[in-house]
């Protein structure tokens, strides 16, 4: 549904189109109960209404056989019921199972209130980490294994898959599979704290050229700074940021902080809550606890050369 | 012509005569969910368990000494208490006070047992989910054993004073009846910690 | 005086002097001993249904403060951590200090009344079920006072309500808050089931009592079997939190889903539970305005039960994303759809009674009427939430929200307002006013449907539940104004709702002992009705005692001004479980302070626990155990004990 990003109304991989026409089903069935159920009560108050309002003064009369409207009604509702329940069961069976053979497998870990993604390949060096959004192949089976170092959450891209829990100690499975190159935005749905509104990421489907142009950028290491507010900036970055973020090929390498290697590869910050733009990184980096009250990310109080500094570094990071 | 149905009973008993009366059932439905608490511990036990990675079971092969024994004993203690009840409802003072410290004493011991086995373990409750759960579930068990020991104290001293008569008795029924819960509840502790593990759960 | 353990009771006609003399025997002494020692079921019921309704509208504008923060995308009048406060809080009121506990006030008042008993089968139990849901809902609101309100949801998933994550008191005040009302719960519970069984009066064999005793009694066996999960789980939480155990976290071998287990084993049933005695306070009013018996008596006390068993079986449809293997998933998708059948009786037959009846549209009428609509409303919401593919959209979304207000506002507060329209003449004596009353519903309608229905499309474009903001471009925000307007419109219906409860106390109209021409037995003692209910025990010769002669389908007919006059002392009659056949001579307990003295030390100790101080903590355990010990003490006059023997 265009206008809506998170609706799962509409459907973008095999996932969802097995489900979508299962819930309008279920839509349409539920909104004719309600309207018939509305038409039978406004009909029953008209039909045998009682001349004058003192109840007391209304004759007690037992009339009519009540019971065949009982029987009636659960036979109505057996035939919706178990044309949901035969769907159900066969929706499950072809959702439910995750591929034996996946074209891809990532290990999306969610935490506090961002995503990590890291993409495994059949070599280290075939390996990378980024976060916030996940790109994958058009028509191609995706496994994402679920894990949680925190509290629970939970994985959601309402246009290609419903919901599955990322539970700490437990590995959880779920999958992907687009049929048709596009932004799709996904939300974790699982209550876990202060920003648990704003923890969101986009999963980006390619057509396989575009996927694996960009898989091979994101193998590559940061480039080095090339002016001296760049370098002033990486200085920053390995002074400060390196406390949680990496960046290949500089010597921030901490994990518990968004990989920044490519940051501006990615169409937002601060998972999915703002466009990434030079403005609204730097707004991020000055204050983010007032754009994302309860984010863990500090307010650095950094003044303004070095914001430029560290703005002009992080531009680099294509 | 329609008639009127009034209910003209004979003679019926005024207040609690002999076992029965309301505190039985009063007693009898905090048992019903006294015994659903229980329930739910043995049931996080066994879940927990199902879960767990290998390895989660501190003891393997628990130690039947001094449980068995002591199960055995709690379970005595349950025969004394019932014992004590007739010797109350046959008008055997000396009896009933008998049965009821007997059933109290034997309770003591059971409890003074449970607090050793704690005392030797290599674990305390912080060790990992299987010691927390050993501890709590025991723990809260040993809770309801305390009580038990009180109300059995408590209903001796009552019976020695002459309180309860052939006629009236329902307190020593009652209280004798919650007991009586305590010992049978044990035996699914005692089966759940000390047994399955024999039989191979989990894993 | 000695009194014999057998006696034959004295049949006798319904007279002023017996009642002058049952009226000094159970009223209540005046002052503060009376107000805080008073056992009156009446007096309970009242309490309870007055604290309940406070809480009400402490929960309600919890819900205003955070629709004005959703009224828009971005707004910043709330911060994150107020706003999670705020809806937890929020929920906790209302499905454990409001929906439950207004149902029983209702079962308190109403239950020895429907059954022509003199009270219930523990009236002092009755009473520290009351204290301490008090002394629960003063605890847990304490802690939102102070800033420590839950902040988990209702639901309080862990890890998150872990001490690592979750360092303020706010959790440790819920936890034993919870704990607390749990002792309610099932003190009420176990009461409420032996009084079903053992309190009714001659004649009302279990096929006759009225639905919402079979509604209530349902809901107390599960609440029996239920709360001690949840207790449990909040035990435990406390634990882990405190005292270094691992039942929840992962890294010591914990299982955080065990808490979803434990709660949902608990969660799922109470649903019903909040629901059931309210569908039978429907199931009985309605048929009053109809003129009419209810169609398929048995098929819907049958309904009543089944659904709870039948709950018991579906706790994991709230879990249906936690990753389970496929074949648990379907297990549980069929019982869920299951559910819907014995919903479906209640409703046909709720409709059906209109159908076949000559309804007369009273306020009440109206509120039990609407009720079949939210309820199938909420029923579809919920029939989709069973379909696993469904559900992994819809869960956590405000589908769901919409979902779960249709039902507990649809099928717990419509039908509440509905029974204080209907039984407020028995307990003040006097009629709420109807215009006011009508002004009242349509109002509650109207705002309840604009806040609520929209709800449901926001859930399926995709707002996730429990979100403290949204932002824009989402294709929420004019359906969130929407929402907002409408539940400032539902508040001003409920503020209606109440300005004609406070003006109809005194200023109503005279009511009469029974304004509606009612069948049941209530409606055959005077409004309020006195302190011992019936003067004769009545005897009951069908499920319509006060509609045999117009119905005229029987030759039986029960006998109420007629009866055993048992004033020997406070005493009322036990019957047998089913047949309800005279059992035995109750020897009712005088008022006492024990159970209020129990939960105050309760309360106390409970501070001492959540502050960690020892001298507070045993003074509280101090005062318990003396209030169990004097409430305990077997006395002679309730012929716990022997009579001294006289040589």
């Amino acid at each position: 549904m265009s206008g809506a990003p998170l609706s799962y109304l509409g459907s973008a991989g095999s996932k969802a189109h097995q489900v979508v026409p299962l819930t309008w089903f279920a839509l349409i069935v539920s909104t004719a109960t309600c309207l018939i159920f509305a038409a039978l009560i406004v009909a029953a108050v008209r039909r045998g209404r009682a001349e004058g309002d003192v109840v007391a003064a209304q004759a007690v009369i037992r009339g009519g056989n009540g019971l065949r409207w009982i029987f009636v009604s659960l036979i109505l509702a057996a035939v919706p019921i178990a044309v949901m329940l035969v769907w159900t069961m066969i929706a499950i069976a072809r959702t439910g199972v995750p591929p034996a053979h996946p074209a891809l497998v990532l290990d999306v870990t969610p935490q506090q209130f961002w995503w990590r993604i890291r993409y495994r390949g059949a070599l280290p060096s075939d390996t990378f980490t980024t976060a916030n959004e996940i790109h994958i192949p058009v028509g191609a089976k995706v496994l994402v294994r679920l894990n949680s170092p925190d509290v629970i959450h939970s994985f959601w891209v309402p246009s290609l898959s419903g919901k599955t829990d990322a539970i700490p100690g437990q590995n959880n499975v779920t999958w992907l599979e687009a049929s048709r190159p596009g932004r799709f935005r996904g939300q974790c749905a699982e209550f876990c704290g202060a920003e648990h509104a704003r923890m969101g990421f986009e999963v980006v489907a390619q057509s396989p050229a575009d996927f694996e142009a960009w898989r091979r950028g994101q193998l590559r290491s940061a480039p080095r700074p090339v002016t001296t507010e760049q370098v002033r900036g990486l200085a920053i970055v390995e002074y400060r940021c390196s406390l949680c973020h990496s960046v290949r090929g500089t010597i921030a390498g901490a994990g518990s902080a968004p990989d920044l290697t490519h940051l501006m590869s990615r169409a937002t910050i601060a998972a999915a809550q703002l466009p990434n733009n030079p403005g609204s990184l730097r707004g991020w980096i000055e204050d983010p606890q007032a754009r994302k009250p309860g984010t863990q990310m500090p307010n650095q109080h950094l003044d303004a050369a070095q914001l430029n500094d560290l703005t002009a570094y992080l531009g680099t990071l294509k | 012509m329609a008639e009127l149905v009034c209910a003209d009973p004979g003679p019926l008993p005024v207040g609690p005569v002999g076992r029965s009366g309301m505190g039985w059932w009063g007693v009898a439905t905090l048992i019903a969910s006294e015994a659903a608490l229980f329930g739910f511990l043995i049931f996080a036990y066994f879940y927990v368990g199902a879960t767990a990675q290998p390895g989660w079971l501190l003891e393997p092969a628990p130690k039947l000494f001094p449980a068995l024994p002591n199960t055995l004993l709690l379970l005595a203690s349950s025969g004394a208490a019932w014992w004590g009840e007739k010797g109350v409802e046959r008008g055997r003072r000396h009896q009933a006070v008998a049965g009821l410290l007997g059933a109290f004493v034997m309770g003591a011991v059971f409890a003074g047992v449970q607090a050793y086995e704690w005392s030797v373990k290599t674990y305390g409750m912080g060790e990992s989910s299987y010691a927390s759960l050993y501890y709590v579930t025991t723990g809260l068990h040993m809770a309801h054993v305390l009580v038990g020991l009180v109300i059995l104290l408590t209903l001796a001293a009552w019976t020695a004073a002459g309180f309860f008569s052939q006629v009236r008795w329902i307190p020593v029924s009652a209280g004798i009846l919650y007991w009586h819960f305590v010992d049978v509840v044990w035996l699914f502790v005692f089966a759940t910690y000390y047994l399955t593990p024999y039989l191979g759960f989990p894993q | 005086m000695s009194r014999p353990a057998y006696r034959t009771p004295v049949i006798g006609d319904d007279g002023p002097e017996l009642r002058a003399r049952l009226q000094a025997i159970w009223e209540t002494k005046p002052g503060l001993l009376g107000f805080l020692g008073t056992v009156d079921h009446k007096e309970i019921g009242i309490r309870y249904i007055v604290t309940a309704f406070l809480l009400l509208a402490a929960g309600g504008v919890e819900a205003l403060v955070m629709r004005l923060q959703l009224a828009g995308p971005d707004r910043r009048l709330l911060t994150p951590e107020q706003y999670n406060q705020l809806f937890s809080t929020h929920g906790m009121t209302m499905i454990f200090l409001y929906a439950s506990p207004v149902l029983s006030g209702f079962s308190n008042y109403l239950w020895p009344l429907l059954l022509g008993a003199r009270d219930m089968a523990f009236p002092r139990l009755n009473a520290l079920s009351y204290w301490v849901y008090l002394a629960a809902a003063i605890f847990l609101y304490t802690g939102f006072l102070v800033g420590a309100g839950p902040n988990d949801g209702w639901f309080n998933y862990v890890p998150y309500a872990l001490a690592e994550y979750n360092p303020g008191l706010n959790q440790d005040y819920y936890a034993l808050g919870m704990i607390l009302l749990g002792i309610s719960t099932s003190v009420g519970a176990a009461n409420f089931i032996v009084t079903a069984f053992k309190m009714r009066a001659p004649g009302m064999s279990i096929n006759r009592i009225p639905i919402m005793v079979w509604g209530t009694l349902t809901a107390s066996v599960a609440n029996l079997a239920v709360v001690p999960a949840v207790s449990l789980a909040f035990f435990m939480l406390w634990l882990d939190r405190r005292f270094g155990t691992h039942f929840f976290d992962s890294a010591g071998g914990g299982q955080p889903l065990l808490w979803q287990h434990l709660f949902w084993l608990f969660g799922h049933p109470w649903v019903y539970a909040i629901v059931l005695p309210a569908m039978g306070m429907v199931s009985d009013g309605l048929p009053v305005f109809c003129r009419r018996p209810l169609v398929g008596y048995s098929l819907v006390a049958l309904g009543t039960v089944a659904t709870m068993i039948l709950g018991f079986g579906v706790w994991v449809h709230h879990m249906f994303a936690t990753g389970l293997p496929a074949l648990s998933l379907s297990f549980f998708s069929a019982a869920s759809f299951a559910i819907t059948f014995p919903s479906l009786i209640a409703l046909a037959s709720w409709l059906a009674t209109i159908w076949l009846g000559r309804p007369v549209v009273t306020t009440a009428f109206l509120f039990f009427a609407s009720t079949i609509l939210l309820f199938v409303i909420g029923g579809v919401s919920g029939l989709m939430t069973a379909s696993v593919p469904i559900d992994l959209q819809l869960t956590d979304t405000y589908f769901i929200v919409a979902h779960l207000h249709y039902t507990i506002v649809g099928i717990n507060l419509f039908p509440v307002v509905g029974a204080v329209y209907f039984w407020f003449p028995k307990m003040t004596g006097r009629l709420l006013n109807e215009r006011l009353g009508r002004w009242n519903f349509w109002t509650m309608f109207v705002g309840f449907n604009l806040a609520f229905l929209p709800m449901h499309i926001t859930g399926l474009l995709g707002m996730p539940r429990r979100v403290y903001t949204y932002p824009a471009h989402m294709g929420w925000d004019g359906l969130n104004l929407l929402i907002s307007i409408g539940s400032y419109i539902f508040a001003a219906g409920v503020l209606l709702f109440l300005i004609n409860v406070a003006r109809s106390r005194r200023g109503g109209a005279v009511a009469g002992p029974d304004p509606w021409g009612g069948p049941t037995l209530e409606w055959a003692t005077t409004s309020p009705p006195p302190p011992y209910n019936f003067a004769v025990i009545p005897t009951i010769a069908s499920r319509h005692p006060l509609w045999e002669a117009a119905l005229d389908e029987e030759e039986a007919r029960s006998s109420i001004h007629r009866g055993m006059l048992l004033d020997h002392g406070k005493e009322a009659l036990a019957t047998s479980p089913m047949d309800a056949e005279p059992e035995r001579i109750v020897e009712m307990p005088e008022d006492s302070v024990g159970p209020f003295a129990l939960a105050v030390g309760l309360l106390v100790l409970l501070f001492g626990l959540l502050h960690f101080q020892p001298w507070l903590s045993a003074a509280g355990g101090l005062i318990v155990a003396a209030a169990l010990l004097a409430w305990l003490w077997p006395r002679r006059k309730l012929l716990e004990r022997a009579e001294p023997a006289h040589g």
